[in-house]
């Protein structure tokens, strides 16, 4: 086995998402630990290019038409191919749409023992150590990862993506894999691609509000959104609201934050009746101050908001709407 | 057309969370379990589709205190089967040992499902997501955050979301495996009469599992509640009181 810290790149119509770069800032770290490389797998179909600032000491890349759009089976089978030859210390994956599933997959595919929810990874007297959020962020899990291959599907949160960057300008080196042709060929035929959508514009632009009001699942019903939209007015700043709220339809998919919707920058994010799942939260840290109302004293929006209110959000909302009237 | 359901019980996060003796895990008997969140999204995607085109729903769960619930309620909306996998889980069972425990019960099936549903995760595994691991036991295609899904002429499209509400439509060829995000319409809710009745008049089977294959998990050395480098600021009174503080709070950030 090589000491060796296997990032797998993640990126969708041909930009880098940033938790490849958070997940190169973490294998920096341990590769320094363990005396091994950073090696970046990069696959995809005319993406040399997005090689160059990844923060790598070598960036694999394996170039095939079957691979331009992300086929789970395909990229599964490359990585399968990948790792007969080799035994990393640990791949790091995104615990996200794409990375999720794989690192799944290749876990039963090669009998690699997996850790998710991975929040970071530490070394420890020789050993690696992991430490994983479950729980939507309410509780954290350590344990010692094994000294043989192991699996990791990672969440954002311990590292800066500036971390993971490099302006070295790396080339990619292709990797050529015998039989390739064929394993992907005969995926080709179980998966067509119709096409990507762009997310509607929508009426407001939720990244570039100074105020957002934010509900979560504590606002209950799609009526009581009125009060929430009434404090937004009164302070000239949005709605928005967290996946339950957009999954009902009580607002448009052009409001959603979070993981599988927009990451949001304002003065002040008030955070009303979100508990703070991980997936919510990974795309708030940029706000300025973060308020939270909640009635759950234990709920993990506590830890990350600056202020926080424990009441009925429905009993403060038109107070505090009608007191913003009157400053005005 | 068969449509498979294997869902899972997670701890209700609602519900205070207590750790275990052993420091290591959560506490079995004082958690409250309740169905995931995206499995109930699953077995909802499942009833929708055989309402389109008709089919037979099994809803597949291992046996947790409050497993008998989920299926009633699963039955009430529509499946057509529920299964009960009973064994000695106190131990602890991971998404590994779950899924090679679909697998066994597929394999002593004669007839294999069209269409295998699951959550795209499950809020308490921390070994991966169910889905993906039983595509690949068994060998099939998978699809993951999958938020819409059509059937026509045995073709399923879904709708794969990407971050920042990106999607991607993908028609695929069956038998295929699906992570569901979200289905078309949010789960129904069922009348107390309706479950009643599913009580009264359905049946769980159950199948009994062997010795648990726990590999492909990491153990534990510690749980514990995340101590937050900074807890939120408190900002105590009644109503009145903290709207009064809020504003000036809003007037102290410069946005009022
Ligand atoms: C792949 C994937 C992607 C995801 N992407 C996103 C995403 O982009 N965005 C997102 O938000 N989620 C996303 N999720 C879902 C996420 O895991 C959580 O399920 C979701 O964020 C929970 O939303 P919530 O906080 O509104 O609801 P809950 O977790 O149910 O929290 C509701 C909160 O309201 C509080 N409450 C209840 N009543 C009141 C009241 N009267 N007054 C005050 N407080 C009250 C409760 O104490 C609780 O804390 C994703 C999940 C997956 C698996």
């Amino acid at each position: 086995m090589s000491q060796d810290i296997y990032v797998f790149i993640e990126h969708v119509c041909g930009k880098t998402l940033d938790i490849s770069y958070m997940m190169l800032a973490q294998a920096q770290q341990l590769a320094a630990a363990s005396g091994g490389e950073v090696v970046a797998i990069l696959l995809g179909h005319n993406v040399a290019g997005l090689a160059s600032d990844l923060g790598a000491d070598t960036v694999w890349y394996v170039d095939h038409p079957e691979l331009e759009d992300f086929i789970w089976a395909n990229s599964l089978a490359v990585l399968e191919a990948l790792l007969a030859r080799q035994s990393p210390r640990l791949v790091l994956f995104g615990d996200t749409t794409i990375g999720s599933g794989l690192a799944s997959g290749l876990s039963a595919r090669l009998g690699l023992p997996l850790v998710g929810y991975c929040r970071q990874v530490f070394p420890n007297g020789g050993h690696f150590h992991y430490i994983s959020q479950i729980c939507g962020g309410k509780m954290l899990v350590e344990g010692a990862l094994p000294d043989s291959t192991a699996l990791i599907a990672m969440i954002p949160g311990a590292f800066r993506i500036e971390q993971g960057k490099s302006d070295e300008k790396h080339s990619a080196t292709p990797v050529p894999l015998d039989g390739l042709d064929e394993i992907l060929a005969r995926n080709a035929q179980k998966y067509i691609f119709k096409g990507y959508t762009e997310p509607a514009a929508g009426d407001v632009d939720i990244t570039r509000e100074k105020i957002l009001v934010s509900v979560g699942r504590g606002i209950q019903s799609e009526d009581n959104l009125s009060l929430a939209q009434d404090l937004a007015d009164a302070l000239e700043g949005a709605v928005s609201g967290s996946r339950p709220i957009i999954d009902q339809s009580w607002l448009p998919t052009s409001r959603l934050v979070g993981k599988s919707g927009k990451t949001v920058k304002p003065k002040v994010y008030l955070a009303l009746g979100i508990s703070g799942a991980p997936e919510h939260t990974e795309a708030i840290t940029g706000a300025d101050a973060i308020i939270a109302v909640n009635t759950d004293p234990s709920a993990p929006i506590f830890n990350l908001a600056k202020y926080g209110v424990q009441l009925d959000l429905l009993d403060l909302l038109p107070v505090l709407t009608d007191r913003v009237r009157a400053e005005k | 057309m068969k449509i498979l359901v294997p869902i899972q019980l997670v701890p209700d996060l609602v519900e205070e969370l207590v750790i275990a003796q052993d420091g290591k895990r959560l506490d079995l008997d004082a958690t409250r379990w309740i169905i995931s969140e995206f499995d109930d999204h699953a077995i909802e995607q499942a009833i929708l589709l055989k309402e389109k085109i008709g089919g037979e729903v099994t809803v597949i769960a291992p046996d947790f205190e409050g497993t008998e619930d989920v299926l009633y309620q699963a039955l009430a909306k529509g499946a057509d089967q529920v299964v009960k996998l009973s064994g000695d889980f106190q131990s602890e069972l991971n998404t590994h040992a779950l899924a090679r425990l679909v697998v066994h019960y597929l394999q002593t099936k004669s007839e294999r499902p069209d269409l295998i549903l699951t959550g795209v995760q499950a809020n308490s595994s921390l070994d991966g997501s169910l889905g993906p691991l039983l595509a690949a036991y068994l060998d099939l295609p998978f699809v993951d955050c999958v938020a819409q899904t059509e059937i026509e002429d045995q073709k399923i499209t879904v709708r794969k979301e990407y971050p920042g509400g990106l999607t991607a439509d993908w028609s695929v060829a069956l038998p295929v495996v699906l992570g569901i995000q979200a289905a078309n319409t949010p789960p129904r809710y069922v009348p107390i009469s309706k479950m009643r009745l599913a009580m009264k008049t359905g049946s769980i089977a159950t199948e009994e599992v062997g010795e648990l294959d726990l590999s492909g998990a990491v153990d534990s050395t510690r749980m514990y509640t995340p101590e937050a480098d900074q807890r939120a600021q408190m900002i105590d009174g009644d109503v009145d009181q903290v709207a009064e503080k809020l504003v000036a709070l809003f007037k102290e950030l410069g946005v009022l």
